[in-house]
Parts: structure tokens; C-alpha cells; sequence
């Protein structure tokens, strides 16, 4: 039977998971632990409803409505200090819960805290773009276009942006193979000599120790030397080892030294 | 249009007589001064740049994608490739993010060792950076110098770990290696050599060379405004006036412990940013200097212990029944960290370096997300390189101190 | 009148030397390979240090040029994408006959460690490889190494490329 490979999460996993494995979790504290948090949490939380705040390593992520992150976004930007968008991106969880996960990573440089705001959002659901607040998010968003498919409204140019204009699909996505998918496989081929190269060029070698045994352009067999590039399908005739003749010993001639009968 | 998909050559890279008079041009992907794979559209008025679009993905090579099919510690060589002029400083800042989810921390002397190699890595990259960009300016001379230096430091790099560019010399957990013996030394007549070079050569080159000021004073100026806005980082965010450095706010590793001083350009141009470039080497010589003290006062153990993450050291692999098995499970199956989220900064060479790691308890990640600084640093790009002219565009771009591995990822 | 001072019968006959013109072409195009500046990602690095100080490609003849139209040889240096082969086949096609392609590191050669959607899985798919230069990145001494070996490849070529039997992509 063909062993089940589920399609929407193809990424790679543990072949082998301990029954009695109990996944542990990172230290999570509460918000009040840290008196700088709180004044933040407390500025936001009366502004836009958060679904859920924690500390976990040493930042702060909260999590907010996803319709609320212009808003948020422009709260701590104004009344907390947080100067800067270091990072922005989704994280892919269709195939769990049926839903992006959003990351806003934020600096404050005077207080030298960090924190994340967290949003789901369905697919096909578009965020209101952050570019008028902090332009960092210019290329961020456009970024996570790229990568997962993730509109934005309002964002000045909003195209590709590390994959070329004219691709298909949404790289990081968990459906998404590492390898690429078909139109990935011909891309190159297709756009520079046109689709009638396919057959001539063939299909990519994703096995790094993949050895044709009828190429002759890159492998010789030893003892069954021939051109460089011929045919070798019917088969190739034997070469004769030519050692190198010295003055003492011509081994070609001499009689008890034979070649041997077969090399591999 | 002709056919895009057929190899006739067509000149996409001139468009004149536009309605409005101005002309369109292609820089890059490949050009010698585009440092790596950028592409930028320019939109010219005479030599006046009005409108700047730069496109990059030219090296993107799904490293993200990578991250989530590989083991915490497969991954690891490929962070090599991030930022490849400083490699050391990509494999820290991974590995530091790992062991803060893990929860772990390297013994003292694997961390005497890593800051070393980072501030190593930095001199490397900035001499990589005082060459290039003047030689995209035109002073061939200084990379000719700039790489000798280079390769003394690429020596050290190789004596340590045994590769001259793609180092993984740290790993989660510490480092793999001790020093060899007499690299301390070499490190010091290289720290001596380093801050003698700056003072005699690159200084007396470039510091007052009159075209060297002409081509780069009030050249790509940033407002502080701009800077944080547009995320930028390490020395383009402490070229505008912000004193801001991972190392001293957010410290990490043995950053707390050493005296070093935040050169800041308030300047906020791109000889501003050349000057703390030069500052900053000499303040990774002196750092190193501090650091080759403390090496004698550690004791020799190399990696954290924590049986369940980490593999046990060689010889009790060889000789301990349960280290075995631990080590075997380990490479088999990876380690599994805790089920969270962490995000660590640190400060590369170019910038704010920083993973974003999710882990849902599994052997491989479940998103990787890398900050990479150069990314954002390129998105700038857009805005300071307009009403620029078109000669300064390529010192602006060799300011910026985009490595392009980093970019597209 | 000039007259002849150089006796023919004795020193080997100097300074008259007898080749063929296969040869006196190659010896010229093996000794002054231009490559082109086709730094994609760390090999450039590496591709640099040897144009460098140190290594010192200038004293083999091979000085790098950043147009291809006045190039011999493209030093496919690091991991080729999927997003810029197509410039690749252009600089390749740009490129003035003879010319010759060294794939340097294991990302040309194969698509090395990244073995992922965005990457061409070698550069033989779309360009004809002369040298392949295994090593990720490969040290200078090894880009030297290849530099050498094509041109001693060169050297037993003939001089009209139309006799060699090069395995081109001749697609179009």
C-alpha cells in the first residue's frame, strides 16, 4: 500500500516520534512581570481589544484583531515609543487551524524593548497595509505577498518581490514542496528557450548522487573508454589497457603479465 | 516588444523619448558595482535620478523554505550563505537564537572564543566594505590593501575552523573547536597590524583624499526620521545620529563585559558612515585585545551540557554507553526543542541580524524567519537614491553595504 | 638596402621559429583569458580574493572585465537563480566566439546545498560548462587551478572553434 502523504502540509517531519514524548514549552510569564510591558499593554489594551498577551523569552507578544493592526500599530508608534518595524511576516497555519499567523516585530529603542504583535487572518482575508507608519514594512509586505499570498490594502506597489513577476504559486506556503512544483521545474527552460526545449534539455536532477550510466558526457567507465558524448545505449566495446612501456618491462608483451580480464 | 522568451538580443536597458523627456535605465543585475544581484530601474532627467526602483530576488535561494525541512542542526552551514562576507556573525546569531529557545548557554570559554570570531567576522566584512566601496568610487589601490589585510584575517579564520569563507566555526551550544596553539598570538600581531593599516594606509588614503571627500560628503544623506522609519540598522542607523548598537543596549555573550565605545556620525552622509566603519574596526581590535586576556582565566569545556539537545563531547561519546545513544538520536533525528516563539537580535557586521524561530516541538522549525538588515537597508534604496545624480547612485549603494546573499535569502 | 644580419644555419635557426597557426592562436587565447565579473553570490567573494592582492590573477594574463562583449571566458561564480538565468543565457550570448564557461562552486555546478524551488539545479541546463570547479565556496588556488586546466584545454583545441566538438546548447 502507498504510504499516506498528507497534501496539505508537505514540509519535512520527524520520522519517528517517542509515544511518551510530551513536547515541553518555553517559559511563558504574565505581562505584570515587567513594569515597562505593562504601561504599554495597558496604553494599547484601552484602545484596540487584545485577545491575548504574554511574555515569552523576553518580549512581549500580544495579539489583536487583525482588522485593528493599523490602529495598534499607530498606538505604539505614537504613545509607546516603538520607533522602529524590525520585522515583519506570516507564519502558514492552514493546514492546523485555517489561518495565517501575522507578526508585527517591534523595537522601542529608548525603553530597549521588543515586542510582537500577533494576528490571525483567514486566506484571501487582505491587511490593511503599515507603509504610512513605518516604510520598513514597504518591502516587508510586499515580502510576505510574495512568499504566502498575504494582500495588502493600500500598499504603494504591491508585487513580487523576490520571486520573478510571471510565478506561480506562494513559496512558503506548507503546500508548497521545497523542491518547487512542475512550473518551477521548467522554469528557466521554459522562459529562455521556449517549451519545445523541454524534451531536449530534460528534467532537472534533484538527486545530487544520481549517476547515468549511458552519459558519456560527464562519466567514463574504466576499461570501456570512448568519445566524448557517444552513444553508448547498444552497449560499448573494450578498450585495451595501455600501460606505460619502460625499458625493463614492456608489460603489453610480456609473457605471464596479462591484463586484467574485467575492471569495473 | 519582441518575445521575451527568445535569446534575440533587445536593448531593454535604454528607453529614450519618453513623453515626458526622461530616460529609463537598467542597472544590474549584474554589475560590477551593484554588489551582488541588485537590479535597479532608474528613471533619469538628464544625469538627475527622479525615480529609483530597485528589484532585487536575483540570489534568492528559499533558505527560509530550507530552514523548514532541515534539523536545527542541518540548517546551521547553510546560514553560512546569508551574509557570506561575515560568516561567523550569521552561524552566532542562529545558533544564539536556538539556544535561547532551548534555554542553554555556552560555557565561558566557547563564549571568549565566539565573541572573538564575531569581532574577527567584523573586521573582515569592513575591510571588505572600505575596498569595495572605494573601489566602485575608483581608488583601486585601497581594495588592493584592503585585501591584503583581509587575508591575514582570512588566515586567522582558516587556522581556527579550516574554511576561508564559509566558516559554521559556532555551533548551537558553543563552539566545536579550542584554539590552536599560537592563534592568540597571530591575533595579536594581527590586531597590532589592523590598527597600524587604518592609521597608515586606509587613513592616509582616504581620510583627507580630496576626491574621496568630494564623492562621498553630503552624498546619500539619511535623516534620523528616515533611518528608523525605514528599519535600518547598525552603522546606517548610528550614521544618523542614533546611538544605538545591540551589543551595548541589548547585550549578549561577553558584550557586557568589555569596554568599547558606540562611534556615532551624526553627519548623517555617506563619509560619516565611512568614518564609523574605520572607528568601529578599531574598537573590534581593542575588544579583541580585551578578549585574548580573558581566554587564559576559562575553563577548557567547549559546549553547553544538556544531554537531551546537545550532543555529549567526543570522548565520551567513545566511551560512555548513554552518550552514544544520546549522540545517536541527536544526529538521526535532530533535536526537539520546546514548543514556542523567540526572536534574538544581534548586531552583524551590517546591522541588526535577528532570527525569528517557531517551534511547535518538532525536529524542524516550523517558520524561520531571518532579519536580515541588508533587506531593509536595500528598500531604502528607493527613497535616498532620488534627485541624486547618477554618479553618486553607486557610491550610495556601496555605502548602504548590501550583501545580497542577505537580501533575498 | 637592409641586409639580412642574422645567420639562419647556425642557433636553431633563430629568430625565425616554425609553428602551426593552431598553435600561435591558442597560445594567444590561452594567455590573455578576460573573464567576465559574474559574481553571484559567495563564490564572487572568492572569485575577488583571487583578482587580489594575494593571489594575483593579473600575472596568469586573466584580467577581469565587466562587459561581456569584451570577455572570453564567463566565470559563473556562485548559486544561479531561477529569476536571473535568463541574464545568464544573455551575458553568455553576448559574449564574443571563442568563449568559454568555468561553473564555479558547487551552486553552478549542481545546485549544490540548495536544492529548493529558486535555484537552477546546474548551469549546464542552460549554458555549455567547460570547467566544472567543485567546492563550496572553492579557494582561489582552486579557481587558478580551473584557469589553468581551460587553458590547457584551449592549448589542444583547434583553433577553428567550428572543428572542436563542442557540446553547445545550440537550441536557436
Amino acid at each position: 500500500m502507498r504510504k499516506y502523504v498528507p497534501k496539505d502540509n508537505v514540509q519535512g517531519k520527524a520520522y519517528y516520534t517517542d509515544r511518551y514524548h510530551v513536547v515541553p514549552s518555553t517559559p511563558r510569564e504574565d505581562v505584570s512581570s515587567d513594569e515597562v510591558f505593562v504601561k504599554h499593554l495597558e496604553i494599547l489594551s484601552s484602545k484596540v481589544e487584545v485577545n491575548r498577551a504574554e511574555i515569552q523569552l523576553g518580549s512581549m507578544i500580544v495579539e489583536i484583531n487583525h482588522e485593528d493592526n493599523f490602529k495598534a500599530l499607530e498606538i505604539l508608534k505614537n504613545e509607546c515609543g516603538y520607533a522602529q518595524l524590525t520585522e515583519m511576516s506570516a507564519v502558514d497555519y492552514l493546514a492546523k487551524d485555517g489561518n495565517f499567523e501575522v507578526f508585527y516585530q517591534m523595537l522601542n529603542l529608548k525603553d530597549v524593548k521588543r515586542m510582537r504583535l500577533v494576528m490571525r487572518i483567514e486566506q484571501g482575508v487582505a491587511v490593511e497595509s503599515v507603509v504610512p507608519l513605518y516604510k520598513s514594512a514597504n518591502f516587508a509586505e510586499r515580502e510576505m505577498f510574495d512568499m504566502f499570498g498575504i494582500v495588502s490594502n493600500n500598499h504603494p506597489y504591491m508585487r513580487r518581490i523576490l520571486m520573478p513577476d510571471d510565478w506561480e504559486g506562494y513559496p512558503l506556503l506548507k503546500t508548497y514542496p521545497l523542491q518547487g512544483d512542475e512550473f518551477a521545474s521548467w522554469y528557466e527552460v521554459d522562459r529562455i528557450f521556449g517549451k519545445d526545449a523541454r524534451e531536449a534539455i530534460g528534467p532537472e536532477n534533484r538527486d545530487p548522487a544520481r549517476v547515468d550510466r549511458h552519459d558519456t558526457k560527464r562519466f567514463s567507465r574504466v576499461g570501456y573508454e570512448v568519445e566524448f558524448g557517444a552513444d553508448i545505449s547498444q552497449g560499448e566495446t573494450k578498450t585495451a589497457i595501455e600501460y606505460s612501456k619502460t625499458f625493463l618491462v614492456d608489460y603489453q608483451e610480456a609473457d605471464g603479465v596479462k591484463p586484467a580480464e574485467d575492471r569495473k | 516588444m519582441q518575445q521575451p522568451n527568445k535569446l534575440s538580443p533587445f536593448f531593454e536597458n535604454l528607453n529614450f523619448e519618453r513623453d515626458d523627456n526622461t530616460m529609463v535605465i537598467n542597472f544590474g543585475p549584474q554589475h560590477p558595482s551593484a554588489h551582488g544581484q541588485l537590479r535597479l530601474v532608474l528613471e533619469l532627467d538628464g544625469e538627475q535620478v527622479v525615480k529609483a526602483y530597485p528589484d532585487i530576488g536575483y540570489l534568492h535561494r528559499g533558505i527560509e523554505k530550507m530552514a523548514e525541512n532541515m534539523t536545527y542542526n542541518e540548517f546551521l552551514p547553510t546560514t553560512d550563505r546569508l551574509d557570506y562576507i561575515a560568516s561567523t556573525s550569521n552561524n552566532y546569531a542562529y545558533a544564539l537564537a536556538v539556544e535561547k529557545l532551548l534555554g542553554i548557554e555556552a560555557p565561558r570559554r566557547a563564549q571568549v572564543i565566539r565573541t572573538m570570531l564575531l569581532e574577527l567576522n567584523r573586521i573582515i566584512s569592513h575591510l571588505f566594505f572600505i575596498a569595495t566601496h572605494a573601489l566602485d568610487v575608483g581608488a583601486m589601490s585601497v581594495f588592493l590593501y584592503a585585501f591584503r589585510e583581509r587575508e591575514f584575517a582570512m588566515d586567522l579564520m582558516e587556522d581556527y575552523c579550516g574554511a576561508r569563507l564559509t566558516h559554521s566555526s559556532v555551533r548551537i551550544g558553543g563552539v566545536p573547536l579550542d584554539l590552536p596553539a599560537g592563534w592568540l598570538a597571530q591575533m595579536r600581531n594581527f590586531c597590532n597590524a589592523v590598527d597600524y593599516e587604518l592609521e597608515h594606509t586606509y587613513n592616509a588614503l582616504l581620510q583627507e583624499n580630496r576626491i574621496w571627500k568630494m564623492r562621498l560628503e553630503d552624498v546619500g544623506v539619511i535623516s534620523t526620521e528616515d533611518a528608523l522609519s525605514w528599519g535600518c540598522t547598525g552603522p546606517m542607523l548610528r550614521g544618523s545620529g542614533v546611538a544605538y548598537d545591540v551589543r551595548k543596549e541589548e547585550p549578549y555573550e561577553l558584550y557586557s563585559e568589555l569596554d568599547f565605545d558606540i562611534p556615532v556620525a551624526d553627519t548623517n552622509d555617506s563619509y560619516g558612515r565611512y568614518r564609523l566603519y574605520m572607528a568601529e574596526m578599531k574598537e573590534s581590535t581593542k575588544m579583541i585585545r580585551q578578549l585574548i586576556l580573558k581566554y587564559d582565566e576559562t575553563e577548557p569545556q567547549l559546549m553547553a551540557h544538556a544531554p537531551q539537545y546537545i550532543s555529549a563531547p567526543k570522548e565520551e561519546i567513545m566511551t560512555q554507553n548513554y552518550a552514544l545513544m544520546q549522540h545517536f538520536v541527536l544526529v538521526t533525528q535532530g533535536m526537539r526543542p520546546p514548543k514556542g516563539e523567540v526572536y534574538v537580535p544581534t548586531e552583524s557586521p551590517k546591522g541588526e541580524l535577528g532570527f525569528y524561530i517557531k517551534s511547535e516541538g518538532e525536529p524542524y522549525a516550523y517558520r524561520l524567519k531571518c532579519r536580515a538588515p541588508s533587506f531593509f537597508h536595500t528598500g531604502l534604496l528607493q527613497e535616498i537614491l532620488v534627485g541624486t545624480y547618477i554618479a553618486d547612485v553607486v557610491t550610495i549603494i556601496g555605502s548602504t553595504n548590501i550583501v545580497f546573499g542577505e537580501v533575498d535569502r | 638596402m637592409a641586409q639580412h644580419q642574422v645567420n639562419y644555419a647556425s642557433s636553431g635557426g633563430l629568430p625565425v621559429a616554425l609553428t602551426t597557426v593552431d598553435h600561435l592562436i591558442n597560445w594567444g587565447r590561452s594567455n590573455s583569458l578576460w573573464p567576465l565579473t559574474y559574481g553571484l553570490a559567495c563564490c564572487a567573494i572568492e572569485m575577488m580574493a583571487s583578482g587580489a592582492s594575494r593571489y594575483d590573477f593579473d600575472r596568469m594574463g586573466t584580467i577581469f572585465r565587466a562587459s561581456p562583449r569584451q570577455s572570453d571566458v564567463m566565470i559563473l561564480a556562485g548559486t544561479l537563480s531561477k529569476k536571473h538565468s535568463e541574464f545568464a543565457r544573455r551575458l553568455y550570448d553576448q559574449m564574443t566566439e571563442p568563449k568559454w564557461v568555468i561553473s564555479m562552486g558547487s551552486c553552478a555546478n549542481t545546485g549544490g546545498m540548495f536544492n529548493t524551488y529558486a535555484t537552477v539545479q546546474g548551469v549546464d541546463r542552460i549554458i555549455p560548462v567547460d570547467i566544472y570547479l567543485p567546492g563550496c565556496a572553492p579557494r582561489p588556488e582552486t579557481l587558478q587551478y580551473a584557469l589553468m586546466m581551460l587553458q590547457k584545454k584551449i592549448r589542444r583545441e583547434s583553433a577553428n572553434m567550428n572543428n572542436n566538438k563542442k557540446q553547445n546548447l545550440r537550441l536557436i
